[in-house]
């Protein structure tokens, strides 16, 4: 989808608007469960798929076919309302969501109402706390429910890219029918101005957890995790976002807005729909209860279709599905599948690789623990295993616009050359530059750490007799230089180091070559 | 045997094709061509596929002639609702809206006939999405009562009994959403099954009323029956509804035929006001000969009954106007470019196919529905009728803890005129007053003919309840009443049946 959409919206000043307004936020994630076969059928779930490659009667919607519940997504669902410290529903039903859409087959998305899955939990997040450390933030989540995708539709021609306007229409429907999680915050208040970060941190956090329960791919650019932000400003009271005063104030009027596709964009269109609200209520006017759409070129948010008391969907248990009711000793045996909480992870991993916090944010922002993880794991010191993933990768990934699990996993550059690599440095085969050109060398493609350190013949000069000789040539070719060191003057020998360095093509150990040196002249 | 073919009851064909006396093809050949000669005045069927039901025959006669033990109702024809999928044959749904449409799958009720080795001889006629009591609201035209060219077959499922009533199949397949099996069993003299809910597979049923709908067979003996309620029962992993139980043993109920020390329960509130004397009449004789046969009879009290009528049509058009939302002429179906739009975006072309594609009792319903379920309203039209549901339901746990099976007149009046209740839809609507009340709380129903009645010598019906997964006592009580009304009539009740201008056709 091509949109480049500018607005003509006032905004105001981000420090103004905070000083002036309280922004209210409320977050809904949803993640595309990896399970092989689609929520209600058997068809394959694998992304990039030929279109409608990947359908059937069931997610097709065609006349007479009948749902039946993936057991695997429901057992995925049970494990993240868990870990999301939720009550799991002993007994829940589907709902239909009844609306009109191209890409919806049956002309209703069957989901869950009021009767999630699961309810009630929360979320701990690290925000920093101006001070250099971090601070927990708790978001409350109100529900985490089960639901189908619908098909994905591209609209040619047109100026926005949406159905309005378009000349055609495509609809792939592989996507349709895919396992969902919808993941609903309470309204998060209290963030203050650090709402926009409160908000980034809350979706980075939930895709650590899905990851680490491996039940999603989330990724946010495949849309295998999508938020939709809502927020609302309500006018300052008390001493602070966190006052009793603050939080008695009514909530304001809140846009919806969709197409949030990173972590980056989450905290920039929650950042500028508080600016935009303020402008809007600054100026007397009010805020339309609407969907937004958020453009990441331009950084703004349009007006969508309005959300009003006119959209009804006409909720109503699904007949054509059972009741889930899963047993309390199935959710107790699936509670004890349950990872280690990302942030407890984080912690004891800190721990053990002795970072300082800057270190280990740095590693966490870089996206790099779990590649440093498994560096370490086979064999490779923290410190060295950090420099290295941090270093050149972390760059070229930045420069392509990656991250850098995805930039190495496309590379083929894995775990296990960073460990080589380091470990040629620790036998003392090469030293800390040659490192550096073996792994530009890996990062170009030319294979793995020692292939490429042999193909450039990179390796310290551990031959004596070479070294001897190369010294000997230079001394014979600068007898100035070993005559002033003869007279006792030893500084000057470092010219003479850089010739043999020179003529030994930089293999040779320096403080070898100082040693020959001052042997031959003093 | 009967020489003509078509006049055999499909329990006699069975066992004529078991002994190689006749062979698959000449009874599907003998149907075919009684179609031939008096579809034209029933219009049972909305397709006919002769070519895949002579195939169909042709291979189980080929088995059978290599020796093959095949099922008891292998190579005996029959008739499907043009409701379920059917695999390359069209699939209308009696409704503008599908005209032409193949599905490229078959339903788990078909896929059981064909691996039966039933010949389909083809699909019938009905309300268009099942909706209706007369066939009159078939977007093809209505069905005709083989009884009375001019009155109704009933309704939705008015194709399949006129198709069997008019021996133009022995058995067919039905779906019964709120009486549409056992109204038109009543009004042509023929029998016709609900199962328990979840007894019989929905896959690949079109749904009216997910909650409610329920496939079932339609014969001319509750033998017959029986035999055909076996082949379709079973669970099926494709439909979360279906039950994971054993089929009740529906034939074995239907051989026996025992009602001796059975209580049966007359429901009070079925059979008062609103029911025609001749109907009311057969009803309290056949009731007589299951007391002379060894029942016990008590009337008992279901008086949420009286609430049955109102909530399904509440529950009925919420569901439907969900369940029909898929047509909307992106994918499949009937598409129309909206008059007068030179661009018309897709939300136009949906409205517009819609509009031309569903006649007005579809449209009548999906706005009843929409309104039901709307945001403000659900609590009172959706909510309460679910909580009328429950009501119904413990009314029959009631009753069925003081008797077997509860019994009925099936509706409240004989076979109706074309078009006497087509301006009214509550008239049409009440005629499902005494079958609504099973689907509601998902309990198997029965209708079988009582008799004729005097004043219009149109057949009645009585209809049997029985508790949920109880279905064989359905088979025992409307066999062993069936023995005594055939006794008393010297033969079926169609064997009286007008013959029809077509020649009948003789066996080999
Ligand atoms: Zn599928």
């Amino acid at each position: 989808m091509t949109t480049t959409s500018t607005s003509t919206d006032e905004v105001m000043d981000y420090d103004e608007a905070i000083a002036r307004f309280d922004p209210v936020m409320g977050l809904e994630v949803h993640v595309e469960l990896n399970t092989a076969t689609k929520m209600f059928c058997g068809c394959a779930t694998a992304f990039g798929a030929p279109p409608n490659s990947q359908v059937c009667p069931v997610c097709l919607g065609l006349p007479g076919a009948l749902p039946v519940v993936n057991a695997t997504a429901v057992e995925s669902a049970i494990r993240i309302g868990l870990a999301l410290h939720c009550e799991i529903a002993p007994w829940c039903r589907f709902a239909r969501k009844n609306y009109f859409y191209p890409d919806m087959p049956k002309n209703f998305q069957t989901s869950q109402y009021d009767e999630p899955i699961s309810f009630d939990g929360w979320l701990d997040v690290e925000v920093e706390d101006g001070a250099g450390g971090t601070e927990i933030f708790r978001v409350e989540i109100e529900r985490a429910h089960m639901e189908e995708d619908t098909g994905k539709s591209l609209h040619i021609g047109g100026a926005t890219g949406r159905i309005q306007g378009a000349d055609y229409s495509l609809v792939d429907y592989n996507r349709a029918g895919i396992p969902l999680i919808e993941i609903v915050t309470k309204p998060i208040a209290g963030a203050g101005e650090r709402a926009p970060e409160v908000a980034r941190a809350y979706v980075s956090a939930l895709r650590d957890l899905m990851r680490a329960l491996d039940v999603s791919d989330v990724k946010m650019e495949q849309g295998s995790m999508r938020c939709d932000a809502n927020v609302s400003l309500r006018v300052r009271a008390g001493d602070g976002p966190t006052s009793a005063a603050q939080l008695d104030v009514p909530l304001g009027t809140r846009t919806e807005t969709k197409n949030v596709n990173s972590l980056r964009s989450v905290e920039r269109a929650v950042r500028y729909e508080i600016a935009r609200h303020a402008a809007v209520l600054a100026g007397g006017g009010s805020i339309l209860q609407e969907t937004r759409h958020w453009h990441e070129d331009t950084g703004v948010t349009t007006s969508g279709r309005e959300k009003s008391d006119a959209e009804d969907y006409r909720y109503f248990p699904e007949p054509d599905l059972v009741p889930v009711a899963p047993s309390r000793e199935r959710v107790e045996a699936l509670r004890q599948t349950l990872p280690e909480p990302p942030a407890e992870r984080r912690r004891r991993l800190q721990t053990d690789w002795g970072y300082s916090d800057l270190e280990m944010r740095d590693v966490v922002n870089a996206g790099a623990l779990e590649l440093i993880e498994q560096t370490v794991a086979l064999g490779a010191s923290a410190q060295a295993a950090r420099k290295w993933w941090l270093g050149e990768p972390s760059r070229r990934a930045n420069g392509a616009a990656q991250d850098l699990v995805a930039y190495a996993a496309q590379l083929g550059f894995a775990p296990a050359d960073v460990a080589a690599l380091e470990g040629m440095v620790v036998a003392g085969r090469l030293n800390d530059s040659m490192a550096r050109q073996v792994l530009d060398g890996v990062l170009d493609g030319e294979g793995h750490p020692v292939q490429v350190a042999d193909a450039r013949g990179l390796e310290l000069v551990q031959d004596d007799a070479a070294l001897e000789a190369a010294v000997e040539q230079v001394i014979a070719a600068n007898p100035d230089v070993a005559d002033k060191i003869r007279g006792g003057k030893a500084q000057a020998a470092g010219a003479l180091i850089g010739q043999v360095m020179k003529a030994t093509k930089g293999q040779a150990d320096a403080g070898k070559a100082r040693e020959l040196i001052l042997a031959k002249l003093q | 045997m009967n020489s003509d073919l078509t006049r055999a009851t499909a329990t006699e064909l069975a066992e004529a094709l078991a002994n190689k006396t006749v062979s698959s093809v000449e009874v599907t050949q003998a149907h075919l061509h009684r179609i031939a000669a008096v579809d034209e005045q029933v219009h049972a069927y909305l397709h006919v596929d002769a070519e895949g039901a002579l195939a169909a025959a042709r291979s189980v006669d080929d088995r059978r002639a290599a020796g093959e033990q095949l099922p008891t109702l292998a190579g005996v024809p029959i008739a499907v609702k043009d409701v379920l999928a059917t695999r390359g044959m069209p699939t209308t749904c009696g409704s503008r809206t599908l005209q032409g449409w193949v599905p490229p799958y078959d339903a788990t009720v078909v896929a059981r006939l064909r691996a039966e080795g039933l010949p389909l001889l083809g699909k019938t006629n009905m309300d268009e999405f099942a909706m209706g009591s007369s066939t009159e609201h078939s977007a093809y035209g209505p069905t005709r009562n083989p009884w009375d060219l001019e009155r109704i077959p009933g309704g939705s499922g008015g194709g399949s009994s006129a198709a069997v009533a008019s021996f133009q199949a022995p058995l067919a397949i039905g779906t019964d959403t709120g009486g549409s099996i056992r109204q038109p069993a009543a009004v042509t003299g023929s029998v016709g099954t609900k199962p328990t809910y979840g007894g019989v597979s929905r896959y690949g049923l079109v749904a009216l009323a997910s909650s409610l709908d329920q496939a079932g067979p339609c014969a001319r003996t509750v033998l017959d029956t029986a035999l055909l309620h076996a082949v379709m029962a079973g669970h099926d992993p494709m439909d979360s509804t279906s039950i994971d139980a054993p089929v009740p043993p529906v034939v074995e109920a239907a051989r026996a035929g025992q009602v001796r020390g059975m209580k049966v329960g007359v429901v009070r509130e079925l059979g008062g006001a609103g029911y025609q004397p001749g109907v009311r009449a057969r009803f309290d004789e056949a009731v007589q000969l299951l007391v002379q046969a060894g029942a016990e009879v008590l009337e008992v009290s279901c008086p949420s009954f009286d609430y049955a009528l109102a909530a399904y049509y509440l529950i009925l058009p919420s569901e439907a106007s969900s369940n029909l939302a898929k047509f909307d002429a992106m994918r499949y179906g009937l598409r129309v470019a909206p008059g007068g739009v030179d661009d018309p975006s897709a939300e136009q072309v949906m409205a517009a196919s819609r509009e031309a594609g569903f006649g007005p009792e579809v449209k009548r319903r999906i706005i009843l529905g929409t309104y039901a379920l709307s945001s403000g309203y659900y609590d009172a039209y959706y909510g309460s009728a679910q909580k009328v549901r429950t009501l119904i339901a413990q009314d029959f746990e009631r009753a069925f803890e003081q008797v077997d099976v509860l019994v009925s007149p099936t509706a409240p009046t004989t076979a109706f005129r074309f078009g006497d209740k087509l301006d009214d839809p509550m008239a049409m609507y009440l005629n499902d007053i005494a079958t609504i009340p099973a689907n509601l709380a998902g309990v198997p129903g029965m209708s079988l003919p009582s008799g004729l009645a005097d004043e219009d010598g149109l057949p009645a019906g009585i209809q049997i309840l029985a508790p949920a997964m109880r279905d064989e006592r359905l088979y025992s009580v409307g066999a062993a009443l069936e023995r005594a009304l055939v006794d008393r009539w010297g033969g079926l009740l169609l064997d009286r049946v007008p013959q029809l201008d077509g020649t009948a056709v003789k066996g080999a």
